[in-house]
């Protein structure tokens, strides 16, 4: 506890509202600040129960779960969802844009939630082509009218330039690649490294894929950290 | 603002859906707009057909009957007043002016009143104002006839152009050998005088000098200037119009009036008639605004149904927005939002609907109907219809908007499909 932790769950016990067969138990996990961690794990191994408890959509019956310091189990849900919104950059699997929407207001849509994040960025717009620029967008791309125009590749970019506006002390990505072919999968892994790194985000990343696990600090499997209890489960 | 722009892409994106329910909802306004507008422009001009007028006397019926065929020339009286009688009425005290109305006879189809010169001065409609006369003016030859704007116009008549009257309504017996002339033909009004032919009280007599008992009187024709020569007093006439001095005798001369000892006479107040018949005439009024109102309901409980049916479909979209940090009440918000977008863009649709149907229709009401509806703004009270539109679309949009909230607070940011 002595330094602290970008992200710290301690003693966490969680099941389902009317679901007390399905259970999830994290006695400590604790990410370093900077710190670029892959969670591996199948399918069923409570990885979505998880997420959902450190992006603070769902609170915990008993244990801790601090992001950034800040302790998220004594919160309101709608101070949660104020708090993701400031804190925390999410990246999904695919479809992870609105599609009637542009690309620009796509990468905007966190800051109309999150006005610290928003103060913190100035030239919003600004801040959102730097972001684009440098993961490789081309300018075009960006004026396209609606988001699904753009090809898988190019939405996933501008889903990690979504989540990374404002830098948020916390990107988390869930199975961002999978959607992704092997070469692409390697060049978007770069572009995600380089740009938490300039926004100085802890970055973890959730994913079956085993083969990714040279590439981050430190990976960590969903059974070492989580049990997981499901009883009455067919 | 980005939650505004995000809804109406939103929109914009389910463009067909969308489309078609706002076209469901504005036709709806335009059709519930449209039964106030003509309901409040039948009430106007049936409230101003006539004014100034006291006192409206006739023989005994009823009070909306008597109205219906001296003001409105609808139905016919069943009986009428002796010249004795409205010669007794013209001499009291109270009486400022009277002007005799006789009714009966036709040419064509329109209806032929006999009166005298004063009508014109005295006969007022829309809170006062005077009949005018386009071309000619009023009759001073015993045949000489005034024609309404409508006689003009559906007849095609100009002035001192000869009309013939026929005996009766809808009767195949002329009086062709009292050939009249148009002697003036007066400005349109909006009120039943446009479809009239006014002649003197005289004419009237003058028409029926060869007749008897409804039947021509066989062999004998008077020439026009024979009948010039004749003493021409009326034997009775149908109703009559009264102005009295001062507005206080009223009431002490409508009574004196219905208890008239050598005739049953019946005096009415045109304004409490008016009333009267727009009491009946208003149940249907009520029934045509509550099934525009249905109509309405209708639409807008199809624009949450269409909401409702595509909520399946917009959950990964929830989803994201709940990852970004949308709160459920801001998801429920959103979808309210839409509704209310697509209400308003629905309302001025439909105004603009109503306008324009309005612009259209307006001369062919004004022909068939005599219905004379302005191009005036929406009323107060149209605006208020307006509002509740869109407020009952947010209301309604709630049950969708609560099914939304709560999806997205058990999906969270998984989506299980």
């Amino acid at each position: 506890m002595n330094a602290r932790s970008a992200l710290a769950l301690d003693q966490v016990s969680f099941h389902w509202a009317g679901h007390d067969d399905f259970g999830l138990k994290v006695p400590d996990f604790r990410l370093k600040p900077g710190e670029r961690v892959l969670l591996l794990g199948e399918s069923g191994s409570g990885k979505s129960t998880l997420l959902s408890l450190i992006c603070g959509i769902n609170a915990p019956q008993a244990g801790s779960i601090q992001v950034d310091g800040t302790e998220l189990t004594t919160m309101r849900p709608a101070a949660r969802d104020r708090f993701r919104a400031e804190k925390i950059g999410i990246v999904f699997q695919q479809f992870n844009l609105l599609p009637y929407a542009s690309p620009m207001d796509n990468i905007l849509l966190p800051l109309r939630f999150a006005p610290e994040r928003r103060a913190r960025v100035g030239d919003a717009r600004g801040a959102a082509l730097a972001l684009t620029d440098a993961l490789g967008l081309a300018r075009a791309a960006m004026t396209s009218s609606t988001a699904d125009r753009l090809s898988v590749g190019q939405q996933q970019r501008v889903a990690v330039a979504r989540a990374l506006i404002g830098a948020p002390s916390l990107i988390v990505a869930d199975e961002p690649t999978s959607a992704l072919d092997a070469n692409s999968q390697s060049n978007f892994l770069d572009l995600l490294f380089a740009q938490c790194a300039a926004a100085g985000s802890t970055l973890l990343m959730v994913s079956h894929d085993e083969r990714l696990a040279p590439r981050f600090d430190r990976s960590v499997r969903m059974k070492d950290i989580a049990t997981l209890s499901r009883e009455a489960a067919a | 603002m980005i939650l505004l722009r995000l809804a109406m892409r939103s929109l914009v994106a389910r463009r067909l859906t969308v489309g078609l329910t706002i076209f469901a909802v504005a036709l709806s306004v335009a059709l519930f707009l449209g039964v106030e507008k003509v309901r409040t422009g039948a009430k106007a001009s049936f409230g101003d057909t006539i004014s100034d007028t006291d006192l409206i006397v006739g023989a005994r019926s009823g009070s909306v009957q008597l109205l219906l065929y001296s003001v409105f020339r609808i139905g016919n009286a069943t009986n009428n007043v002796s010249w004795e009688s409205y010669q007794d009425i013209a001499a009291r005290p109270e009486v400022d002016w009277i002007v005799p109305i006789s009714l009966g006879d036709s040419h064509r189809q329109f209806r032929v009143m006999g009166t005298t010169a004063e009508y014109f001065e005295r006969y007022k409609y829309r809170s006062g104002r005077s009949l005018e006369f386009v071309q000619g003016r009023a009759f001073d030859d015993l045949f000489d006839a005034v024609i309404g704007a409508d006689v003009a116009a559906t007849l095609g008549y100009r002035l001192d152009d000869p009309l013939v009257v026929a005996h009766g309504l809808a009767s195949f017996v002329s009086h062709d050998n009292q050939p009249f002339r148009v002697a003036g033909i007066l400005a349109k009004t909006g009120t039943p005088v446009d479809r009239t032919v006014i002649v003197s009280l005289g004419a009237i007599e003058a028409i029926h000098v060869d007749w008897q008992g409804g039947a021509q009187i066989r062999g004998q024709a008077t020439t026009p200037d024979e009948i010039r020569q004749m003493e021409l007093s009326p034997g009775a006439i149908t109703a009559a119009m009264i102005g009295v001095k001062s507005r206080l005798q009223i009431f002490a001369l409508q009574r004196s009036i219905n208890q008239y000892p050598e005739e049953p006479l019946l005096a009415v107040l045109p304004g409490v008639a008016l009333q009267e018949l727009w009491g009946i005439v208003g149940i249907a009024e009520t029934a045509l605004v509550a099934v525009s109102g249905m109509v309405v309901a209708t639409a807008l409980l199809g624009m949450a149904a269409m909401i409702f049916s595509g909520l399946n479909e917009r959950r990964r979209e929830m989803a994201i927005l709940r990852a970004v940090g949308a709160r459920p009440s801001t998801i429920m918000g959103l979808l309210m939002l839409e509704a209310v977008l697509m209400a308003a863009i629905a309302a001025l649709l439909g105004i603009a609907l109503l306008y324009a149907g309005l612009w259209i229709m307006r001369p062919y009401v004004d022909a068939a109907f005599g219905l004379y509806l302005p191009l005036e703004p929406l009323s107060s009270r149209e605006g208020l219809v307006v509002v509740a539109v869109i407020v009952a679309a947010a209301a309604t949009s709630i049950f969708p908007a609560l099914r939304a909230y709560r999806l997205s607070l058990s999906d969270g940011m998984t989506v299980r499909n």
